[in-house]
């Protein structure tokens, strides 16, 4: 029985007078890889951003419509954005573990929620580390810097991080264009292995990729969700000129 | 040779001429204050307050002075800069008022440093009332530092990568957390650098505490913050300007100036010190 994990109606979004998103409805199913696909400047980013409402750090923003995790509003006045962040975890496009050990980076997210023993943060942090496939190589030197990492262990490391709150959903946003081919492929087992437990949305300039890890394809084009359905579908028969052109190279 | 390599010649070579022109001032200078200084200085000099009308005698309670002055002035202007430059940097709304509020800073960072000493006495020594003293001349010192720090502070936090803050916010941490956890601590080494650089031109400054808390001559140490004290840069000038014995006072002045120089120059090395071994650590 599969469940909708992320919805949105009708969203809306401007930066300022840049309407960005323009009237997005989408479904995303429970334990399933998504990926978002588009030309640059499509605003799959920014709908990325809209399901853990980072795009509140831009000013000028507005948003219309909803955007439901779990059945929850998340654009509610009433909202706790903080929360909503930590069942929501985030890796961005270039590695960006903080200045500090091992350690602290897995324990960060857990700490800020300050509801959790030492003991506790101990097993998580391992946990995470060991579900990101890191832990082998780290587990002699959790309290070495984390810049002192290859950029594909701190890629890594940065999926560790967003495992260590729990999240029912993780968005990866550009995740491997930064890495070697071989930091890729293992990113990519990842996310395989990560979809029995999490929700995955990932944003990827790299059609290939998409084809190999993604259940479904979300095209956009312009602000606007051009084609939403299962990969197979998309990729051997898609319903939109735009796609079809998209993806056969024709523009992008 | 071609008229290139002419061209070539002749602009490092005028260059390599101002190197040693700045840098023969720069030995003259040091070399004159040593020379001068270096003779007079013995653990007395250091250890003992002046005696016989700055004839004889040391420097010791100057030394003690400035000390205090830097100390109390920087244990001011530290929190209230680095408060203000956070504020500033992610809190400041709206941004036309911010950036009224960064040119005045700057403006203050470029006022004379005597019209400071004429503010320190019109509002800490006369309007508060705390008379010529230790704290009026550290307040005043403090008011001369904050524009630097909080200048060196708001840097350092805009140095530090956004990635850091999405990082830290989309893992479901506050503002506030984001601020103490991660954007100061990452920022801190370079707020440091700025803080000891203000002390050096703070332990230096005259004018701010002519009127404010230096006093000429003093047997005894300042025992509280309502005390006059003497300070090394004061005690230069008075030894330049008061007295009938030149040539005793001459050479003390000349001796604090080295103490002074010193003290100075010691404080930027650890600057640079730690600046090094930041830019070393530095893989982002």
């Amino acid at each position: 029985m599969v469940k909708r994990q992320l919805h949105t109606e009708q969203l809306n979004l401007w930066f300022g007078n840049n309407h960005v998103l323009h009237d997005v409805n989408l479904s995303i199913e429970q334990k399933k890889i998504t990926a978002m696909i588009g030309p640059s400047g499509c605003g799959k980013s920014t709908l990325l951003r809209t399901f853990n409402r980072m795009n509140d750090l831009i000013a000028d923003t507005k948003v219309t419509g909803k955007v439901l995790l779990d059945g929850e509003d998340i654009y509610h006045p009433k909202a706790d954005v903080t929360r909503i962040r930590s069942k929501v975890g985030m890796v961005f496009q270039k590695p960006n573990p903080f200045p500090k050990s091992i350690f602290n980076n897995v324990a960060y997210g857990l700490v800020v929620q300050g509801k959790y023993s030492r003991m506790d943060i101990q097993d998580r942090v391992e946990k995470s580390l060991k579900a990101a496939w890191l832990w082998d190589e780290v587990k002699h030197r959790l309290h070495d810097s984390a810049m002192s990492l290859s950029g594909g262990q701190q890629q890594r490391l940065c999926i560790a991080r967003a495992l260590a709150n729990d999240p029912e959903v993780i968005l990866l946003d550009e995740p491997t264009s930064a890495l070697d081919p071989q930091s890729t492929a293992k990113i990519e087992e990842l996310c395989l292995e990560l979809k029995n437990e999490v929700t995955i949305l990932i944003v990827t300039h790299n059609i290939a990729q998409a084809g190999r890890i993604s259940d479904y394809i979300a095209f956009m084009y312009l602000g606007e969700l051009v084609e939403f359905g299962e990969t197979n579908r998309v990729f051997t028969v898609p319903q939109d000129k735009r796609t079809e052109a998209y993806l056969t190279g024709v523009f992008g | 040779m071609s008229w290139r390599k002419v061209k070539h010649h002749l602009g490092i070579n005028a260059m390599r001429a101002c190197l040693l022109v700045t840098s023969a001032f720069l030995l003259m200078f040091l070399w004159r204050i040593f020379s001068r200084g270096l003779g007079i200085i013995s653990w007395e000099f250091l250890s003992q307050p002046p005696l016989k009308g700055m004839t004889a005698g040391g420097i010791y309670p100057a030394i003690v002075g400035t000390f205090w002055l830097t100390v109390l002035s920087i244990l001011i202007a530290l929190p209230l800069g680095v408060l203000t430059a956070i504020f500033l940097h992610s809190y400041g709304k709206p941004a036309w008022l911010m950036r009224m509020v960064r040119i005045a800073i700057n403006t203050l960072a470029g006022i004379p440093s005597i019209v400071y000493g004429l503010f320190g006495m019109a509002v800490f020594v006369n309007l508060l009332q705390f008379d010529v003293s230790l704290i009026a001349g550290a307040l005043t010192l403090a008011v001369l530092a904050m524009p630097m720090i909080i200048n060196a502070s708001e840097e350092a936090l805009r140095s530090v990568p956004t990635d850091f803050r999405e990082a830290s916010l989309a893992l479901g941490a506050t503002e506030r957390q984001t601020i103490l956890r991660v954007l100061l601590p990452t920022a801190l080494p370079n707020i440091m650098t700025g803080t000891i650089i203000s002390i050096g031109r703070v332990a230096g400054e005259t004018a701010p505490i002519m009127f404010t808390a230096a006093t000429f001559y003093s047997l005894k140490l300042p025992r509280s913050l309502s005390d006059e004290v003497m300070a090394l840069p004061y005690h230069i000038y008075a030894l330049m300007t008061e007295g009938a014995h030149a040539e005793q006072q001459v050479p003390i002045a000349y001796g604090t100036a080295v103490v002074l120089l010193s003290l100075v120059l010691s404080i930027s090395a650890v600057a640079i010190i730690i600046r090094y071994h930041i830019r070393k650590q530095r893989k982002w």
